[in-house]
């Protein structure tokens, strides 16, 4: 059985950037347990020597030339921002 | 014009209106008003979740003029609903989610681009499960479409599936005479099954995923959702092809897909896979079952045994790496771009935002998905889940490969492992049990095969119940062949009794 503590439940969520109330932590940790509880039956398979798959068809990716096709309207990229100034998105002040 | 030549109209197959229409005894402008009222008497069942009436009637007025000139592919004029993950240009397309709130794409995906350039004719948007993760429609943010269909002598509410239940009922409704759906794990083929409709989940790379709101990239897959496989074949044709802008669609002809319904079944090998025969499977889908492989015989089939060894670590596998790529997928919502931003209270900063504006934004199973593929992908656990699972991923199309290398055509097994259920129900289960709907389709888009799942009979409760058959990389054609075939023995011609 696999076992999620609060303190790796805290983690996940900071990895996936997802704000959990501290009160929600122990709920989330069991309903993450469960699942990996059930995923645990995957290493019963014996794995030895196949290769991950890592592309569904056998075929090799179309290459193209490195040009620009497409572009040139900011207006349209922008228009959908929650926040946008001067052809620009905007974001709350970043200090590191 | 009368509710009930209304309802006679708008519940024509597509290969039915495209003869009326290019026969002129029926106009693109009367079928799209036909369902159009259709659709906004359908309210009750929250299919339609944002109608476009005026573009409808400009795409139908258009598609009269096709017509008129004498330039009229096979959907022109057909009014069709298209599931909300599909990005159309000016239309909200917000995946059934709060992040995408107010969302109009400033573009067109190419499967909806090429359906409308060939005439066709969007009625509105229809509902689904948020970013097409669940089974019943219960994670969308416009609350749960409601299936046509009822159990004989209930009014209970019942789930139209998932991700695509909007599609499912709408279609099975009469609202429409075809949707766009798309199946990562089942998607297309559990709610099909669920409203006694056909729905077809194409080879991966047939149709470009260009403007589809991506879940998990290497699984996902858009289909068509119709009333009959010969209206399938139809609209996979108006869907299917390259397209430079998908780096993983084929580079293949598209074959006519209505004339290979004409193939025929005689000769063909159909297996059944032996793992499929779960432990607690209801007796009737067990039943229904044998009556295919029965069909399919009758009709000149050789019907076989075979082993897909792997099959019950398909499921566990599929839920490592459906939320890995959907954790990636969906880091892109951040609110900084579009869609929904948390408001930051004083001293906050932009990780406050990013944080704040994905728990207001997704909804509990979208947040249970990514941050389970940020588990499985993290330094420590990559290995033992990630890497793992894409190892078992391989078997599990090496089975299917072995089998058609043996020779078998195409597989026979149920399409769900139970009839409708009612919203609600797997309310208080845990995360795993919803999971479990998937069992059977979820090898498909594992080894990224074609399969379609067809309407072929009732359980006792009066609820559809469907088959589904899983054909050879890039054999459609064959597949609707088949498909045809067992639709005819089936005779499936019940409908949904009107309620709402």
């Amino acid at each position: 059985m696999s076992e999620i503590d609060i303190e790796t439940a805290r983690r996940v969520a900071h990895l996936a950037r997802i704000e959990v109330a501290e009160e929600a932590l122990p709920g989330l940790a069991r309903e993450l347990s469960a699942i990996l509880t059930f995923m645990e039956q995957l290493g019963e398979v014996d794995v030895e020597g196949v290769e991950p798959m890592t592309s569904v068809t056998p075929m090799r990716l179309k290459r193209r030339a490195d040009a620009v096709t497409d572009g040139f309207y900011p207006e349209r990229i922008l228009a959908n921002a929650p926040d946008a100034r001067e052809g620009f998105f905007a974001v709350p002040k970043v200090v590191e | 014009m009368s509710a009930e030549t209304r309802a006679e109209i708008a519940g024509l197959g597509i290969a039915a209106a495209r003869d009326a229409m290019r026969g002129g005894g029926l106009s693109p402008v009367e079928l799209t008003e036909a369902c159009l009222a259709e659709a906004e008497a359908a309210a009750p069942l929250n299919a339609w979740v944002h109608l476009t009436p005026e573009i409808a009637r400009d795409e139908a007025a258009r598609a009269a003029d096709r017509m008129a000139a004498g330039d009229a592919p096979a959907m022109c004029g057909i009014p069709i609903g298209i599931k909300d993950l599909f990005c159309t240009e000016g239309v909200p397309s917000q995946a059934a989610s709060r992040i995408l709130q107010g969302f109009r794409p400033p573009y067109e995906s190419t499967v909806t681009a090429q359906l409308r350039g060939q005439g066709a004719v969007m009625l509105g948007k229809l509902n689904m499960d948020e970013f097409a993760m669940g089974s019943s429609n219960e994670t969308s943010v416009y609350g749960p479409a409601i299936n046509p269909w009822r159990a004989t002598g209930e009014t209970r509410a019942l789930t139209p599936g998932g991700s695509s239940g909007g599609s499912a009922a709408a279609v099975a409704a009469g609202s429409c005479l075809g949707a766009t759906g798309t199946d990562t794990g089942g998607s297309i083929r559990q709610p099909a099954a669920f409203a006694g409709i056909v729905g077809l989940k194409p080879t991966y790379g047939r149709c470009s995923r260009w403007g589809i709101v991506a879940f998990a990239s290497s699984l996902d897959q858009a289909g068509p959702m119709t009333r009959d496989v010969r209206d399938a074949a139809i609209m996979l044709g108006a869907m299917a092809g390259h397209d430079p802008r998908d780096s993983t669609s084929a580079d293949l002809p598209v074959p006519d897909y209505e004339a290979a319904l004409q193939q025929g079944v005689r000769g063909k090998r159909i297996g059944i896979p032996a793992e499929y025969r779960m432990e607690g499977m209801p007796e009737e889908i067990g039943a229904l079952w044998a009556q295919g492989a029965e069909w399919l015989r009758a009709a000149g089939a050789e019907v076989v045994e075979v082993s897909l060894p792997h099959t019950r670590y398909a499921l566990p596998a599929y839920y490592v790496i459906a939320p890995a790529e959907a954790s990636s997928n969906l880091a892109r919502y951040d609110g900084v771009r579009y869609g929904h931003r948390a408001t930051l209270k004083a001293g906050e900063g932009i990780h406050e935002m990013y944080a704040r504006t994905r728990a207001e934004g997704f909804g509990a199973e979208v947040q249970r998905r990514v941050m389970l593929g940020a588990y499985v992908l993290s330094a420590g656990y990559y290995d033992a889940y990630y890497k793992r699972a894409q190892k078992v991923r391989r078997l599990i199309a090496r089975d299917f490969e072995t089998v058609f290398a043996a020779g078998v055509d195409a597989l026979l097994t149920p399409a769900t492992p139970s009839a409708a259920f009612g919203l609600g129900d797997m309310a208080e289960a845990d995360p795993v049990q919803m999971y479990l709907n998937d069992v059977f389709t979820v090898t498909v888009n594992l080894a990224g095969l074609p399969a379609i799942s067809v309407p072929a009979g009732l359980d006792g409760r009066g609820l559809p119940l469907g088959l589904q058959l899983i054909g050879q990389p890039w054999g459609e054609g064959p597949l609707l062949a088949l498909a045809r075939s067992v639709e005819e023995a089936a005779q499936f011609v019940s409908k949904p009794e009107k309620w709402w």
